[in-house]
């Protein structure tokens, strides 16, 4: 039988050869939880769940409100350290050592090809960029996950999305994302694994891959997939992660629908208010002011992301009347970007650097916006209401469109690229 | 049963936005239940909501089953749903129903289940059966009773 990259991860996940529709019983090799576990201790209680299947399994992370923004949220964090008191977690990543919960499963090599991932998340997808099936669950069943080790899934129909070509310099992953999303639409996946293919793809550094599958989910997504290969071992052997099982779909596999994106004719994006599907070109966008922009997140938030905006920088200046407002995704990413200087170019050029987490991207801290106000972010979703008031616009867009944005005080592309 | 009508594309944002993320209480949650369409005031319990495709789609919070489900709202009944919205429904309890054509249905009105059937505004909708797994959970009283059954 032949079978799509979902079809294998979720046959080797249940022990048994699966085709799309069928349901089954998985084992989980991976649960990540962020302040979501908070909500797990009067599950778990009442599910009678006094020690978790396998802690070393189980990797906690402090990401949403980095630092606690207030007494609730400072509640949360501390129901997140009895929870990880509790139940043995030695892989906790708190305060000082944070970072959006998808960042640090990559980044520190607890991801390896083929695993079952589940996190209390919905952008978990992102994982599949190494090759593993990652999908977003919410803190009830992450608490039978704890408790049982395993959980049920719908084997999906996949979505494939083939992109050749080469990405012309100043586009980005980002831009190819968007243009699959204009593809696709917010509900294009819906129930479906999105399998990315092509030599777009198979030449793409690793951390630009992560932001195809980071918003596979934003397409409606079960989990956004990418064969494992060499670029794919490399990143892990350099984060330190452990082995795998390389899996590659079948040349004949069945695909729900068919993507085809030309890398050649792509050119800067971004989606408008209030869908992350509404996508148009920079160019075509006429003059938008901006109040606000926003690079960081687990789309876009990674080391390689504050270079090109430093870059665009240097020797510029935030324009007057803009807040540009930088969050690493991680804290090792902070720790990097300190010491190559480029917290002192966001610095000196009039951006503010927070700490690594989440941070505006959610609405929830550190760059809420007004009402009637204009964000231009390297974020996923761009919903009403998502970083504050309900009547203000967030544009997404690629790191390199919000620091140029950031520097112009309207949405641009960067000049000469 | 009275039936309350929204859109496509109804996101957890728009359920539950962000800046209540840290409030754990289902009762206060309620209080800010799809507030930009000024559910709050509008929800008597027992209603029921009916919606258009991929309902729920968005961010994973589990508050968002947990807001309507304690603000009052009996159903979800839609065209079709997010995937972690529809499994966190069933897990705390909030029965979540795809049923083709149910936007159809004008805002405010009268709705009746009957079997397998919704009835409202004339009209005769078959909704689509739960499937094996999820009709255990909900016959097992939710997630919680499941699991708490098998590790007894």
């Amino acid at each position: 039988m032949s079978q799509t990259l979902a079809e294998k991860l979720l046959s080797r996940a249940a022990g048994r050869v699966l085709a799309a529709g069928e349901t089954a019983t998985c084992r989980v090799d991976l649960a990540m939880v962020h302040e979501a576990g908070a909500q797990m201790l009067g599950p778990l209680g009442a599910m009678g769940v006094r020690r978790a299947w396998n802690p070393e399994r189980i990797v906690a992370v402090i990401d949403h409100w980095a630092p606690a923004s207030n007494e609730k949220a400072a509640v949360m964090h501390q129901r997140v350290r009895e929870l990880v008191r509790s139940y043995g977690i030695s892989r906790f990543y708190d305060l000082g050592n944070q970072g959006v919960c998808h960042q640090i499963l990559v980044e520190q090599g607890h991801v390896s090809p083929g695993m079952l991932v589940v996190g209390t998340d919905s952008h978990t997808t992102m994982a599949g960029a190494l090759g593993a099936f990652a999908t977003g669950i919410g803190p009830t069943e992450m608490a039978a996950v704890f408790g049982l080790g395993e959980l049920w899934m719908r084997v999906p129909e996949s979505v494939l999305v083939t992109v050749q070509g080469t990405l012309p310099r100043g586009v980005s992953s980002k831009d190819l994302t968007l243009a699959v999303m204009r593809d696709l639409g917010v509900d294009g996946a819906l129930y479906r694994a999105v399998e990315f293919t092509g030599t777009a793809v198979s030449r793409m550094p690793v951390w630009e891959r992560f932001t195809l599958t980071n918003m596979a989910v934003e397409m409606g997504g079960k989990a956004g997939l990418i064969t494992a290969d060499r670029l794919t071992a490399e990143y892990l052997r350099k984060a330190g992660a452990a082995g795998g099982e390389y899996f590659a779909p079948d040349e004949d596999a069945h695909y729900a629908t068919e993507v085809r994106i030309d890398a050649e004719a792509l050119e800067p994006l971004v989606a408008v208010p209030h869908s992350p599907d509404r996508v148009q070109s920079v160019s075509s966008l006429g003059e938008v002011r901006i109040d606000q922009a926003f690079l960081g997140s687990c789309t876009n938030g990674r080391l390689e992301d504050l270079r090109i905006a430093a870059g665009l920088l240097k020797g510029s200046r935030v324009a007057a009347g803009v807040r540009f407002i930088v969050t690493p995704a991680s804290h090792s990413i902070y720790r990097a970007a300190l010491a190559e200087g480029l917290i002192a170019d966001f610095a000196d050029a009039g951006a503010i650097v927070t700490p690594a987490g989440c941070g505006a991207c959610f609405g929830g801290h550190i760059g809420v916006l007004g009402p009637g106000e204009v964000c231009i972010s390297s974020s996923n979703r761009n919903f009403s209401g998502r970083m504050g008031s309900a009547q203000a616009s967030i544009y997404l867009a690629s790191p390199a469109v919000v620091a140029a944005s950031a520097i112009a005080g309207k949405i641009v592309a960067p000049e000469g690229l | 049963m009275l039936a309350l009508k929204v859109g496509d594309h109804v996101n957890t944002d728009m359920i539950v936005p962000g800046r209540y993320l840290a409030i754990l209480d289902p009762e206060e949650l309620a209080k800010h239940v799809l507030e930009s369409l000024d559910m709050p005031a509008r929800i008597r319990p027992g209603d029921v909501l009916i919606a258009g495709h991929n309902f729920g789609c968005g961010s994973s919070r589990e508050h968002a089953p947990i807001a309507l489900k304690a603000a009052g709202i009996s159903a979800v009944l839609a065209e079709s749903f997010a995937r972690i919205f529809f499994r966190n429904a069933i897990n705390v309890g909030l029965p979540v129903i795809v049923c083709p054509g149910i936007s159809r249905l004008p805002d405010g009105c009268e709705i009746e289940v009957v079997g397998r059937v919704v009835r409202a505004a004339g009209l005769e909708l078959p909704f689509v059966p739960l499937s094996a797994e999820v009709q255990e959970i909900l016959d097992a009283g939710g997630l919680v009773e499941m699991v708490r059954r098998r590790l007894a």
